[in-house]
């Protein structure tokens, strides 16, 4: 690890994280690389500003303030009262009280308020109105990409206003003036030119599946599969493309393919939905969204799959939690002609779409699974609630299985498990720091002093507890502790994911 | 008539038209404006009966505050139940006769400008006291809260130390809803009191006031986490679905 050129912060000597005095304009210079053309045309935006970039952003404001009623309340309810003040883990991170979540509402609040309320038109100076300025725009371009849309200040608010959705709105309305990120809208492109976001193209993947599953072989002595495009399989798993070959990924798939073996069920992976991200969340655009989940749909179509699961992924599985059922109708209710076609598919069953914890967990009730728990010895166990999954979606039949169900596989495959910190998790869980567009090198500042609390709070259990092993179900979080925890002294074997833990206790038979 | 009177007369009904029809059209517009992705903040109820419970909770507790803030929770707290108890203490100038709860509420009502007025200045004293909350204070947060004490303090003063004619009062007040005019009593404390609150009717519909609508349509709040069973679709976005079928 080269020297960071910034400072890193000190871990304190609790589970908790000081709240800093303001420190105005520390995290300013903070800027991700704008996108090119190439990824900008393709999404259908201009890539640099255009003389009427001004009116082109009001009037994309205008237009989301009439799509979005979330939008249209967040901008008027806020009373100021200063609560969400100290959530946010860019702040706690950073001391930039821009990345204050209601400083962060705040850059595109004046701006609201300047065009389309009347104090704002007649006595700016009163109600904190500003015109919209190329400095002002700027603002936006570094604190909306200072944000992980991770949803912990909504939570906190007395009317839960939730930042994330004004990021969203900001960088909509940047991508229309023409001011992309490089790094989200690459990803745009790839997983729909080819089908993920890492861009692998489908023989890629084949060769990877088949290797994995030689070395799976080789390890256990029993031939577990990973099929890809089985017509008339059972199931359909959509995973993080991550998991095809990051490490620590590709451990946990290994785990998935090992379950799907012991439950001998038939599966398959998708060339065409090899990615279950969807990048079009963090962008808050609504088409783009839903152009990139309806490759799932048109997936599931074509191969006939009568169940969907969906690997360790937290934004993805928001996505597939909360949105698929309306943005390509996999899940029930519909009565359109266009989600009753792919309903009718569905198994009636079973929860659609399904998250791979629900699957496993589902088995270990029945007894199908097995395991030697005695096989994670080595490891002193925490979990860490990834946001979207905590604060944005759900698991099993009861509010809060989104906590109970992994801890429950946890405990159920290893004999040492310590939560941290109550305040750091569940609902109250902190953001990895690397959430919601951010993870890439280009901030990596942002992403180490974003991770703050929740080393804090590792740190705690790892000193009193003796805890080495961090359990995580969302790739950018696998992605991004892996490089973050070294900053903070800790090495990064020590991050995993669930079903990893799951493939080193399993038994199986042939 | 007097020009005093002409002038409250006038004011009240503007302030009422505003303040009526204000709200009115902002909750027309948020009522209007489609939330098209389910987005409670979970863990969330299920169900809509739960959905209600937790609405219930934000308003009467603050339930969300609670778990942020213990300070501001308990000014924001004290300030609100001592602003509603004042409010229907209220209601005997507007009723008549006045009915048994209100008459019941008489005594407490008079305690509780007091809490009100100590709500309003602790929340204030964090505007100055703590440098994140001052950070994000514009002059429309200090002059609201300056606005709230100033309606406390000149009602307190009619309440605590000089008495105003309540019959007179209810003559004027009365006089306004049966639009049949009659003169305001020319007392300094009540125009005082009287002047503040047609500006706080008047101010209510845009500005961040509008938290008391705002809290009830809050889509984070106000949604049933039950995605995977119900299609959650607005109308803009069920036409992308008939592009392609
Ligand atoms: C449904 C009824 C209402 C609810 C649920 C509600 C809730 C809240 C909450 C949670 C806060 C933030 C915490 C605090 O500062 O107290 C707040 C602030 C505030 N409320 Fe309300 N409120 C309601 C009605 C009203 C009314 C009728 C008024 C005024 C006439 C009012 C005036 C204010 C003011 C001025 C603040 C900001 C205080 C500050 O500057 O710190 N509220 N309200
Ligand atoms: C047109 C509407 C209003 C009228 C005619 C009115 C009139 C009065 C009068 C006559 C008193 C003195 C009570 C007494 O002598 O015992 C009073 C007190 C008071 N008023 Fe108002 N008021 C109005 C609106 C408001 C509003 C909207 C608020 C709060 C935001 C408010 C807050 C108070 C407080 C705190 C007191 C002192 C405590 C009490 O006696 O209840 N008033 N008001
Ligand atoms: S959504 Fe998360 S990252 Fe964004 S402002 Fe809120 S707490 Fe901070
Ligand atoms: S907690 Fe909510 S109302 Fe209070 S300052 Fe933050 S965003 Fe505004």
């Amino acid at each position: 690890m080269a020297a960071p050129k910034f400072e890193v912060p000190k871990l304190s000597d609790t589970a908790y994280t000081d709240v800093p005095k303001i420190q105005e304009g520390s995290m300013s210079h903070i800027k991700s690389f704008i996108a090119p053309q190439a990824p900008q045309e393709f999404l259908g935006y201009p890539w640099e500003l255009a003389d009427d970039w001004k009116e082109r952003a009001i009037d994309r404001m205008g237009q989301l303030l009439g799509k979005y009623r979330s939008l249209r309340v967040f901008m008027d309810a806020c009373v100021h009262c200063g609560a969400c003040t100290d959530k946010c883990h860019y702040y706690l991170g950073s001391a930039d009280p821009k990345n204050m979540p209601v400083a962060r509402q705040e850059l595109m609040r004046k701006v609201y308020r300047r065009y389309f309320t009347l104090p704002g038109k007649i006595a700016p100076w009163l109600v904190g109105a500003e015109d919209l300025t190329k400095d002002t725009l700027d603002q936006w371009y570094s604190y909306y990409h200072q944000c992980s849309e991770c949803r912990r200040c909504s939570v906190f608010c007395p009317y839960g206003i939730d930042t994330a959705e004004i990021t969203m709105a900001g960088r909509e309305i940047l991508n229309h003036v023409g001011m992309g990120q490089k790094y989200s809208n690459e990803i745009l492109g790839k997983v729909q030119k080819i089908g993920n976001n890492l861009g692998l193209p489908g023989p890629a993947l084949e060769d990877t599946l088949l290797g994995l599953e030689e070395d799976i072989e080789a390890d256990t002595g029993v031939a577990v599969k990973m099929p890809l495009d089985v017509q008339g399989a059972e199931i359909l798993l959509v995973t993080p493309s991550a998991d095809f070959f990051s490490e620590p990924h590709v451990e946990s798939l290994i785990g998935y393919a090992k379950v799907f073996h012991a439950a001998g069920a038939s599966w398959t992976l998708s060339s065409h939905a090899s990615e279950a991200g969807n990048f079009g969340l963090f962008n808050g655009n609504y088409e783009t969204m839903r152009t990139v989940a309806m490759r799932i749909r048109d997936a599931a179509l074509e191969l006939g799959v009568k169940r969907i699961v969906v690997g360790e992924c937290g934004h993805a599985w928001r996505v597939a939690y909360a949105f698929w059922n309306t943005l390509t109708g996999i899940g029930y209710g519909g009565n359109d002609p266009f989600s009753i076609e792919m309903q009718k598919q569905l198994d009636p069953r079973y929860k659609q779409p399904m998250h791979i914890c629900e699957y496993t967990w589902d088995l270990i009730q029945k007894g199908v699974l097995k395991f030697d728990k005695s096989l994670n010895d080595h490891r002193t166990i925490t979990f860490h609630d990834s946001c979207n999954v905590a604060r944005g979606s759900r698991m099993g039949d009861e509010p809060g299985g989104q906590f109970t169900i992994p801890r429950n596989i946890i405990k159920a495959v290893a004999n040492n498990f310590h939560d941290m910190a109550a305040e750091t998790i569940g609902e109250s869980t902190f953001c990895c720091g690397g959430g919601g567009g951010v993870l890439t090198d280009d901030l990596i500042e942002l992403r180490v002093k974003g991770a703050l609390p929740r080393m804090n709070a590792y740190n705690a259990v790892a000193k009193e507890e003796g805890v080495n092993f961090l359990a995580l179900i969302c790739a950018i979080c696998k992605a991004q502790f892996t490089k973050v925890v070294p900053f903070y002294g800790f090495d990064m074997s020590q991050v995993g994911g669930v079903h990893q833990l799951v493939s080193t206790a399993i038994k199986l038979e042939d | 008539m007097s020009a005093l009177t002409v002038f409250f007369t006038g004011l009240y009904y503007i302030a009422a038209i505003t303040l009526i029809g204000g709200l009115a059209y902002r909750i027309y517009e948020y009522s209007r404006t489609p939330a098209p992705l389910n987005i409670p903040t979970t863990p969330a109820p299920t169900t809509r009966v739960g959905v209600s419970l937790r609405m219930a909770r934000e308003v009467v507790l603050f339930e969300s505050l609670f778990k942020s803030n213990k300070w501001i929770w308990v000014f924001g707290w004290l300030f609100h139940v001592c602003l509603a108890l004042v409010l229907i203490r209220h209601v005997r100038y507007f009723q008549d006769p006045v009915c048994e709860i209100i008459a019941f509420i008489q005594p407490f009502g008079m305690y509780a400008s007091i809490g009100m007025v100590i709500g309003l200045l602790g929340l204030w004293a964090r505007r100055f006291l703590v440098d994140r909350v001052r950070y994000i204070s514009t002059p429309s947060d200090h002059l609201m809260l300056a606005l709230l004490v100033g309606i406390g303090l000149t009602g307190m003063s009619m309440t605590f130390v000089a008495h105003t004619d309540i019959v007179a009062l209810k003559g004027f007040t009365m006089g306004l809803i049966t639009f049949d005019w009659q003169p305001v009593p020319n007392d300094f404390n009540l125009l005082a009191h009287l002047f503040l609150v047609a500006l706080l009717m008047l101010v209510f519909p845009i500005s961040k006031l509008l938290h008391v609508p705002g809290v009830f349509f809050s889509p984070t709040r106000n949604q049933v986490d039950n995605p995977r069973e119900r299609r959650h679709i607005a109308p803009w976005a069920a036409a992308l679905d008939k592009e392609q079928v």
